[in-house]
């Protein structure tokens, strides 16, 4: 493999591994699971192979499709920023393939090859947005990502149904906002290559025009619903509750990451900071936005009684974490917001895997699954003793370092309610995750009678195949919390547009 | 009056797709069939089709296939770009119509369960069967 071929092998591989699972993986499901491992796994190699360059040359790497020239073909455009996601989500989708072996046989006792083509598919479309460099095509994996998810969400059966029904029609006026206002950019530029349109759209009589102004909005708006960020979140709860285990542990910290990426991508290497700051104006609202986000997932999270539910509340004040951080127009809120992307996306992954383990275990889904679950499976509730404390900030975990950076952020931008937010924020989730703890530490078991049965539980620790990705991304938050000044000084640094 | 007309007429391909797009926006948010509701997701993406399509004309412009194409015999023929219509939206369009067929399918799929599931493809009898 030559390397200057590693850009395009990264989506290569999930893609060529989807067809060769549909068409061969219905023969034996050890075969099916062993082509979606090496199709992740080709992935993630790629991806390291490709940000390791990034790195080493402090460039970004283009690599043209077909060879047709920049603006007229389509490009993939692999920098600092897209580099670190790319590693991000093909390195998830490899633990979650992982983690996958048992619960993905249990919930789809039949056809399991389609359930893997969709998972590869769906990573096609992840890395396909996030390595892209051309407006259009964004829009068309946009799209292949979204019809993946629909699909394997809606394998949750039941009230699945319906969840995933109302996702798919926010998704698609969502993904349709995003098309309309490509068109409006179009009509103006007459190009759909990003770095093409930014080298246009800086020219003066642009940055006032009202097309512009219309596709911006429409674009955002778009990108919004797609990332289910404050008003416009209501389909997400129910869509990734409803979902089985597998899905939701990949779904769930992926989709609005990589759509977090997209906004940050499209103000800053599409717009310009001069443009989405001093043109447009909407820090101060989009800010308060953001904050009533956090503030509305977090006491949202505290009122469901059903853990996975609880997650999802979770993730809609996460959303606004980021999107508050970047737009605060500070340099350390975009450092805290890409920051929080990995942080976060690891953080989600680890308490998912940790939840979907118990509810694989105990087949309860209710905060009552908690009860005694230190003593029955000793590993997952140290997995999700990591993830709560890094999801509420606690040092050394990455989440401490992430919020960190957003509050200083906030500060420095005198935006004090979005600081406030954070903090209330921080202060639910040590009360919902203590709760939590306070529960499988201490709670007794039903079944087992009450008093002296305390030392004969018998250990039902979730199947090995589950636990080594889980103590994987556990350890994984904790080794990115201790290097967050490599991380930052290494990678972040470099995303930091010009001019902010 | 006669300003305004001539505004309205002049764009009158945006005020088609825009007149399409506010349909299929209601059909989408404000029924409570869910038929209809794509029906209405099906109505916004073709408002949107028919916007990328409209734009890509010129007047008296032509399907932009060239007669002979250059560099055949010797003759350079120079390609007016006024004389052609703008291909490349109805080339995006090829790739969002196929978009659109898909998400369609999915969504006909997934509103088939629906239907074996709870019996009815009306969303508050739906609701009611959820909360009980």
């Amino acid at each position: 493999m030559s390397p200057d071929q590693l850009p395009i092998l990264i989506v290569i591989f999930p893609l060529f591994g989807a067809i060769a699972i549909s068409l061969f993986g219905g023969l034996s499901k050890r075969l099916a699971f062993g082509l979606l491992l090496v199709a992740m796994a080709g992935s993630f190699a790629s991806a390291v192979g490709t940000l390791q360059q990034v790195v080493q040359d402090g460039v970004a790497i283009h690599y043209r499709l077909g060879d047709w020239l920049s603006p007229f073909g389509i490009e993939l455009v692999i920098d600092h920023l897209n580099g670190m996601v790319l590693a991000l989500v093909s390195g998830i989708a490899l633990l979650v393939a992982l983690y996958s072996k048992e619960s993905a046989r249990v919930e789809n006792p039949d056809r399991l090859h389609h359930y893997y083509t969709l998972f590869a598919l769906l990573i096609v479309g992840l890395l396909g947005i996030t390595a892209t460099g051309d407006a259009f095509n964004l829009y068309v994996l946009l799209e292949i990502a979204a019809l993946a998810s629909y699909a394997l969400l809606a394998r949750g059966r039941g009230f699945a149904y319906f969840a995933t029904f109302k996702y798919v029609i926010m998704g698609t006026i969502g993904a349709c906002f995003y098309l309309l206002g490509v068109g409006y950019l179009y009509i103006k530029t007459g190009s759909l290559n990003m770095a093409d349109l930014a080298r246009l759209l800086i020219q003066p009589e642009l940055m006032q025009s009202p097309t512009i102004r219309v596709g911006f909005i429409f674009i955002m708006v778009g990108v919004w619903i797609k990332m289910a960020f404050f008003p416009l979140h209501g389909w997400l709860p129910n869509a990734y509750t409803r979902a089985p285990t597998t899905t939701s542990c990949l779904i769930a910290p992926l989709m609005t990451k990589v759509s977090v990426y997209v906004m940050i991508r499209l103000m800053f290497s599409v717009f310009s900071v001069t443009y989405v700051f001093e043109v447009m104006r909407w820090s101060g609202p989009v800010v308060w936005l953001a904050s009533i986000a956090i503030v509305c997932g977090s006491v949202g999270a505290l009122a469901q009684n059903n853990i996975k539910r609880m997650l999802t509340y979770i993730i809609v004040a996460e959303v606004g974490y980021m999107v508050g951080g970047v737009w605060l127009a500070n340099e350390s809120g975009l450092t805290g917001a890409t920051y929080h992307i990995l942080s976060d996306a690891m953080m989600t992954v680890c308490l998912f895997m940790a939840v979907g383990a118990i509810i694989f275990k105990t087949g309860n889904s209710s905060l009552e699954a908690m009860r005694g679950i230190f003593r029955t499976m000793p590993v997952t509730s140290v997995v999700f003793v990591v993830g709560a404390f890094s999801m509420i900030g606690i040092p050394p975990t990455c989440g401490f370092f992430s919020k960190w950076y957003l509050i200083k952020g906030g500060v420095l931008a005198g935006h004090w309610e979005f600081v406030v937010a954070l903090l209330f924020s921080s202060l639910i989730n040590a009360v919902i995750f203590f709760r939590l703890i306070e529960i499988g530490f201490f709670g007794e078991f039903d079944d087992q009678g009450h008093g002296g049965y305390h030392g004969t539980v018998a250990v039902a620790e979730a199947p090995l195949s589950m636990l080594v990705p889980m103590v994987i991304t556990a350890a994984s938050l904790i080794v990115i919390g201790l290097y967050t000044n490599e991380i930052i000084t290494g990678l972040v640094r470099f995303t930091i547009p010009a001019g902010l | 009056m006669e300003e305004t007309l001539s505004y309205i007429v002049g764009k009158y391909n945006y005020w088609a797709a825009l007149i399409l797009l506010l349909i299929g926006l209601y059909g989408m948010i404000a029924k409570n069939n869910l038929l209809k509701k794509i029906i209405g997701m099906s109505i916004f993406q073709s408002a949107i089709i028919l916007f990328y399509v409209s734009i890509g004309d010129k007047r008296g412009a032509t399907i932009p296939i060239l007669e002979h194409g250059h560099g055949g015999h010797g003759v350079e023929q120079v390609i007016e770009v006024a004389q052609y219509a703008n291909p490349l939206p109805h080339v995006l369009m090829l790739t969002a119509i196929v978009v659109g067929v898909s998400t369609l399918g999915v969504a006909l799929a997934i509103l088939q369960k629906i239907y074996r599931v709870h019996g009815t493809i009306e969303e508050d009898e739906i609701l009611e069967t959820i909360t009980e």
